[in-house]
C-alpha cells in the first residue's frame, strides 16, 4: 500500500503541474488574442475594409457638341446590348439557342460565347451583342421568364448625326493607347470600355468634354462578387461644347465641294476669328470608328488617294500662288520700298542674271500700278516689288499675316505652312538663298507653303484692318474674347490692297469679276490663286503643253481664291483650294463666291447683317 | 450488463451511476456542442445547412454514445486495452497500404454510414493502453529502463505510422498526449529531457523526410507574407478576420470576412476565427473559457479517482482535449503552423466529435467508478 500511496501522491503533483500547464497555455491563447482582437485592432479592421470594399468608377456621359445655334452636331446615343450570366443561366446553351430566335447567332458565335462564359467566374456577365434595335429588346424583355440569366442594359454610343459633314471638325473618340494612359493619370482611362478623343475638337476639348468619374463603393466578397453597394458619388457629367461652326453653311459648303475629287474651304468671321465653316473633302464617315474600325476600311482609307483622313483645311500644305501677292504688296509698301502708285512695266517676262521669269500673260500686262497688278495679278509686277523688298522682309510681313508658322486654332495635327527666310534656306539646304527665288516667292511659289486656314487668316487681317485675329472653334479654349491686337500696318498702305482685292472681282478686267455676288447689295472682294505643282520646262512653254486640258491630273495646277465681303464693312474671310482644279479664276473663284453668298445670307455671328437685296432694297 | 456478472466485486448498479453520473461535465459539453452550432448557422451564411443541422444531430448521437460508454464498468474497458490498442493500429496499418495502393495520402476507411479515420481513433486509445500497462507499474518499476520500452513503443509506433500519412498534426498530438501520461505516471524528469535531446539531435534527419507540403506549412509560418495569395493566404485572411473583430465583435452573421468567404474552411479548421469575429474577444474568450472548465473538471475526476488505470485514463483525455484546443487556437492565431486540427465539438467533421465524445464516455466512466478497485493483474478481475 505503500507503493500505491507513493504513486497516488506523485500522480497528484505531477497531474497538478499539467493542469497548471493547461491553465498556462490557455493564458497565452487569451494573451494572443488579446493581442491581435484588441491592441492591433485598428489596423486588422482596415485590412478587412480592404478586402471587402471594392471601388468601381462611374463613367460621365460626354458632352454634347453643337454648332453656333445649339444644333447638335455629336450625341450620345443609348445603345442596347444583351448580355448573359452563365451561372443564373443554368442550360447556357439552351439559352442562347432560345435567345438566337430573337436575335441572329451563328452557331460559332454560340460556341464562343459558351468558351467565353466558362473561362470566365460563373458570376461574371458576357456580351452576347450589342447595339440591339428597340423591337430586339422589346421581344427579350417580353421573353425574359424563358430566358434566365440573359440581361438587357443600356450603354452610351458616340453619335454623329451629320456624318462625313463634321468628321475632319469633329474627330472620333476610340479606345484608349498605351501612350495616354501613361500621360493622363485620369482613373477613367484604365476603363477597357472607356472611349477617349482621338481626332477634332473630341480631342483638343477631351478634357471639358470628358467631364469627372463617379465613384461607387461596392462590398464585395472573396471572388469579386458585388453584395451590395455601400456609397454612390455622382461625378460630373462632360460639358456642352458649342462650336462657332454654323451647321447649315457647313452643309452648304460640303455639297458645294463635293463634286471636287479633293477640295477645301474655311469661311471665318473677320473680326472675332470664329470659324463658320470648315470643309474638306472627301471625308469619311465617323460612325465606323464609333464600334472600332476594320482593318480593310481603315487601309482603304489611308490608301485613298485624295486622303478622305485629312482635314487639307489644317493639314493641306499649298504654294498660295497670287493669293500671296496681297503680302508682297502689303510688304513693299511697308518698307517704303514703293508707293500705291509705283508703275512697273510688263514685258511679260523678267531678266534676272541669266534667267528668264515670265508672266503668266505671254505677252505681258504694259504699265501697271498697284491696283490694276492685283486685279490682273501681273507676275511682273510682284516680281519687281519682291526683288525691292527682298526674302526676308517677305517673311516678316508673312508671318504677320499667319503664314509660316500654326494658327493656333483648337484643333490638333495643324500643320504651319512656310514661309522661307535666307537663315532657313542655309539651315535647312546648306545654300545660300538665291534672288532669282526670292522672285518667285514674291508671287507666292517656290519654298512657300500654306494651309488654306492660313489664308483665310491672312484675308481676314487684311480685311479687319490689320488686326491679329485668331481663328478657334470652341471659345472655352480661347478664353474670353479679347480685341485682338493690332499688327501695326499703316491704314494708307492696307487701303489699296483691299481696292485691288475689290478691283479683282468687282473691276472690269478683274481675274475673278465672272464671280462677282449678283443681285445681293453686297459687294465682294478678293484673290485668284493658280499655283504650279510643277515647274512649267523650256519646252513646254514653247509648246503651250502647261496651258492644255489633258495634262494628267497631277500635274495640273491648284486653283485657289481668297474673299472677303462685304467689302465697305468686312465680316467675313473665306478661302477654297480645289486640288488641282486648273484655274484659280474658272474653278476656285465661283465656288468661293456661293459660300460667300450663302455666308452672307444665314449672316452668322452677331448682329444682322443688312442685305438690301433680301430686304427688296438698294442703297 | 451481462459482460458486467463476471466482474468482481460487482460495480455500482444502473440507478447508482446515473446518479453519479458528472452532469455538470455533461452540461458543459452540451453547452460548447450548442456554440458549435450556432458558429456553423453563422458560416452556412445563416442557415441549418449545410452544416449545422448535421452538426446537432452527430452532436446527439455522439452524446448518446459517451452516456453508454459512461454507465460501462471501467473495468471494462480495462480488460480491452489492448485488443482495442491492436484493432485501431491494425487499422492504420490497412490504411497506410490502402493508401499506397491509391497512390494517394488516405486518412480514413469508408464505413458507408461513416468514414472512419482511424489515426482520430488511435488518440482514445493510445491514451487507453498506455494507462491499462502503467496501472500494474509501480514508480520503482519505471526505473527499469526496460519496463519503459513497450509503452515507448505503443506510442511511437502509431506516430510513426500517422506521419507518414503524412498527418503532422496528428502525430504531435499522438506522441505529446503519450508523453504526459508517461509523466504522469510518474517516469523521471530527465529521461524526457534525455528523450527530449536526443529527438532535437535528430531535428534535421526529420526536416530531410518532410513531405514539400509540410515545410511549405513550417514556412509559410515564419512568414505568412511570402505568399499571400498562396500558402500564406489562409492565415493572413485568420488574422484580419480575428483583427477586425474586436473586443465584442462585428455580431452574428456579420463578420465580413467570413460571410463574404475571405475566410477559408470557417467550418471546419477555421471555425474558431470565425467565431472570434462575429463575437470579438469576449465571445473567444467565453469559448476557452468553458473548454478550460472541461479540462479542469476532467483534472479534477482523475484527482478523486482511487485508481491509477483511471486516474491516467481521465488525465489522457484530458491531455488529448487541451490538444486539439490549444493547437487549434494557436493554429488559427498565427502562433504554430497549419497543422489542420479541429476545433473539438465546434468544427463540422463527424470523427473528431465520435472521438471527443467517445473519450468523455471513459472520463465519466472513470468517474462513476472511481472506487471500484482494479487489481493490478488482469488475472485478478
Amino acid at each position: 500500500m505503500r507503493l500505491e500511496g507513493d504513486r497516488a501522491r506523485s500522480f497528484t503533483r505531477r497531474a497538478l503541474l499539467v493542469g497548471g500547464v493547461q491553465t498556462g497555455l490557455f493564458g497565452l491563447l487569451a494573451a494572443r488574442l488579446w493581442n491581435l482582437q484588441v491592441e492591433q485592432n485598428a489596423t486588422w479592421r482596415l485590412l478587412a475594409d480592404d478586402n471587402r470594399i471594392s471601388e468601381r468608377l462611374i463613367v460621365p456621359p460626354r458632352g454634347r457638341i453643337l454648332d453656333r445655334l445649339g444644333r447638335p452636331l455629336a450625341t450620345n446615343m443609348p445603345t442596347y446590348r444583351v448580355r448573359v450570366v452563365r451561372e443564373q443561366a443554368r442550360d447556357l446553351r439552351g439559352v442562347l439557342e432560345r435567345l438566337a430566335m430573337i436575335v441572329p447567332l451563328s452557331a460559332e458565335r454560340i460556341d464562343e460565347i459558351e468558351r467565353q462564359a466558362r473561362s470566365l467566374r460563373a458570376f461574371v456577365p458576357v456580351v452576347v451583342r450589342e447595339d440591339l434595335s428597340w423591337e430586339q429588346v422589346a421581344s427579350i424583355a417580353v421573353r425574359s421568364p424563358d430566358l434566365p440569366g440573359v440581361m438587357l442594359d443600356a450603354g452610351l454610343l458616340r453619335q454623329y448625326p451629320y456624318g462625313s459633314t463634321v468628321s475632319h471638325i469633329l474627330g472620333y473618340v476610340g479606345a484608349v493607347s498605351r501612350e495616354e494612359l501613361q500621360q493622363d493619370p485620369d482613373p477613367l482611362l484604365q476603363l477597357p470600355e472607356f472611349r477617349i478623343g482621338k481626332n477634332g475638337v473630341e480631342r483638343s476639348h477631351d478634357a471639358a468634354l470628358r467631364g469627372r468619374a463617379g465613384l461607387l463603393r461596392v462590398e464585395v466578397n472573396a471572388v469579386g462578387r458585388e453584395i451590395r453597394e455601400l456609397e454612390r458619388h455622382e461625378g460630373d457629367a462632360g460639358a456642352d461644347l458649342k462650336l462657332s461652326l454654323d451647321l447649315d453653311l457647313q452643309r452648304f459648303c460640303f455639297e458645294r465641294l463635293a463634286e471636287q475629287l479633293s477640295a477645301s474651304a474655311v469661311v471665318m468671321d473677320v473680326h472675332s476669328g470664329a470659324v463658320l465653316a470648315m470643309v474638306s473633302v472627301p471625308s469619311y464617315d465617323p460612325r465606323a470608328f464609333a464600334r472600332g474600325i476594320s482593318t480593310e476600311l481603315w487601309q482603304a482609307l489611308v490608301a485613298d488617294p485624295f486622303h478622305p483622313l485629312v482635314n487639307k483645311c489644317i493639314r493641306g500644305e499649298y504654294p498660295p500662288g497670287s493669293t500671296f501677292k496681297m503680302v508682297t504688296a502689303l510688304a513693299a509698301l511697308e518698307a517704303g520700298v514703293a508707293t500705291p502708285k509705283t508703275e512697273v512695266f510688263c514685258p511679260g517676262y523678267m531678266v534676272l542674271g541669266n534667267a528668264r521669269f515670265h508672266c503668266w500673260k505671254q505677252h505681258g500686262h504694259g504699265r501697271l500700278q498697284l491696283e490694276q497688278a492685283l486685279a490682273q495679278s501681273c507676275d511682273i509686277f510682284f516680281y519687281e516689288m519682291a526683288r525691292r523688298v527682298g526674302v526676308d522682309g517677305l517673311a516678316a510681313v508673312s508671318r504677320r499675316l499667319g503664314l509660316g508658322g500654326p494658327t493656333g486654332i483648337d484643333l490638333p495635327g495643324e500643320k504651319g505652312g512656310l514661309a522661307p527666310t535666307s537663315q532657313w534656306k542655309r539651315e535647312r539646304f546648306g545654300v545660300p538663298w538665291q534672288k532669282g527665288e526670292t522672285l518667285i516667292t514674291g508671287i507666292g511659289q517656290g519654298f512657300m507653303l500654306a494651309t488654306p486656314l492660313q489664308l483665310a487668316v491672312m484675308t481676314a487681317r487684311l480685311a479687319n484692318g490689320g488686326q491679329a485675329v485668331e481663328p478657334w472653334l470652341a471659345r472655352s479654349a480661347q478664353g474670353q474674347p479679347g480685341a485682338a491686337a493690332d499688327l501695326g500696318f499703316a491704314a494708307e498702305h492696307l487701303a489699296p490692297i483691299l481696292a485691288g482685292m475689290n478691283e479683282v472681282v468687282n473691276g472690269s478686267r478683274g481675274t475673278a469679276r465672272a464671280a462677282a455676288l449678283q443681285g445681293l447689295g453686297v459687294a465682294m472682294a478678293g484673290k485668284t490663286g493658280t499655283s504650279q505643282v510643277r515647274r512649267i520646262t523650256k519646252a513646254e512653254r514653247a509648246s503651250g503643253a502647261h496651258k492644255r486640258k489633258d495634262r494628267p491630273r497631277e500635274h495640273r495646277d491648284h486653283a485657289l481664291f481668297v474673299c472677303f465681303a462685304p467689302v465697305e464693312a468686312p465680316r467675313y474671310a473665306v478661302s477654297v483650294i480645289v486640288d488641282h482644279g486648273d484655274s484659280g479664276s474658272a474653278t476656285a473663284a465661283p465656288i468661293g463666291r456661293d459660300i460667300m453668298r450663302r455666308t452672307l445670307e444665314l449672316a452668322p455671328g452677331g448682329g444682322p447683317l443688312q442685305i438690301s437685296g433680301l430686304e427688296g432694297q438698294r442703297p | 450488463m451481462m459482460a458486467h456478472e463476471h466482474l468482481r466485486p460487482a460495480g455500482p448498479g444502473l440507478g447508482q451511476k446515473i446518479r453519479r453520473l458528472h452532469w455538470p461535465f455533461v452540461a458543459l459539453v452540451a453547452v460548447i456542442g450548442a456554440i458549435g452550432y450556432g458558429v456553423l448557422y453563422s458560416a452556412g451564411g445563416g442557415s441549418q445547412e449545410p452544416w449545422a443541422l448535421r452538426h446537432l444531430m452527430r452532436l446527439a448521437a455522439g452524446m448518446g454514445v459517451m452516456l453508454v460508454l459512461a454507465l460501462v464498468d471501467v473495468r471494462l474497458f480495462f480488460r480491452w486495452a489492448y485488443a482495442a490498442y491492436g484493432l485501431v493500429l491494425g487499422l492504420l496499418v490497412v490504411v497506410e497500404v490502402m493508401g499506397e495502393v491509391n497512390k494517394g495520402a488516405q486518412r480514413w476507411i469508408d464505413l458507408g454510414v461513416v468514414q472512419l479515420q482511424p489515426s482520430e481513433l488511435m488518440k482514445v486509445v493510445l491514451v487507453l493502453v498506455l494507462a491499462r500497462y502503467l496501472h500494474g507499474a509501480y514508480l520503482r518499476d519505471l526505473r527499469r529502463p526496460l519496463s519503459l520500452l513497450p509503452p515507448v513503443l505503443m506510442i511511437v509506433l502509431p506516430a510513426a505510422l500517422v506521419l507518414v500519412q503524412p498527418d503532422l498534426g496528428t502525430a504531435v498530438t499522438l506522441l505529446a498526449a503519450g508523453t504526459a501520461v508517461l509523466f504522469l505516471a510518474g517516469v523521471r524528469l530527465w529521461k524526457f529531457a534525455l528523450v527530449g535531446g536526443l529527438g532535437a539531435a535528430a531535428l534535421p534527419v526529420a526536416w530531410a523526410n518532410l513531405h514539400d507540403y509540410q515545410r511549405q506549412r513550417v514556412f509559410t509560418f515564419l512568414d505568412p507574407e511570402r505568399d499571400p495569395l498562396g500558402a500564406g493566404y489562409h492565415i493572413i485572411q485568420s488574422k484580419i478576420a480575428l483583427g477586425s473583430g474586436g473586443l465584442w465583435g462585428k455580431g452574428f452573421l456579420m463578420g465580413s470576412q467570413a460571410q463574404l468567404s475571405f475566410l477559408p474552411e470557417k467550418q471546419t479548421d477555421f471555425a474558431f476565427t470565425m467565431l472570434a469575429e462575429e463575437a470579438g474577444f469576449a465571445g473567444a474568450i467565453l469559448v476557452l473559457a468553458l473548454y478550460l472548465a472541461v479540462i479542469l473538471a476532467a483534472l479534477v475526476v482523475a484527482l478523486r479517482c482511487t485508481h491509477q488505470f483511471g486516474r491516467l485514463l481521465a488525465m489522457g483525455v484530458a491531455c488529448n482535449f487541451t490538444l486539439y484546443v490549444v493547437i487549434n487556437v494557436a493554429m488559427v492565431t498565427g502562433l504554430i503552423p497549419v497543422v489542420g486540427v479541429p476545433l473539438p465539438l465546434i468544427s463540422y467533421g463527424g470523427t473528431a466529435m465520435l472521438t471527443v465524445l467517445a473519450s468523455f464516455g471513459l472520463l465519466l466512466s472513470v468517474d462513476i467508478h472511481r472506487n471500484t478497485p482494479i487489481p493490478r493483474y488482469p488475472g485478478e478481475l
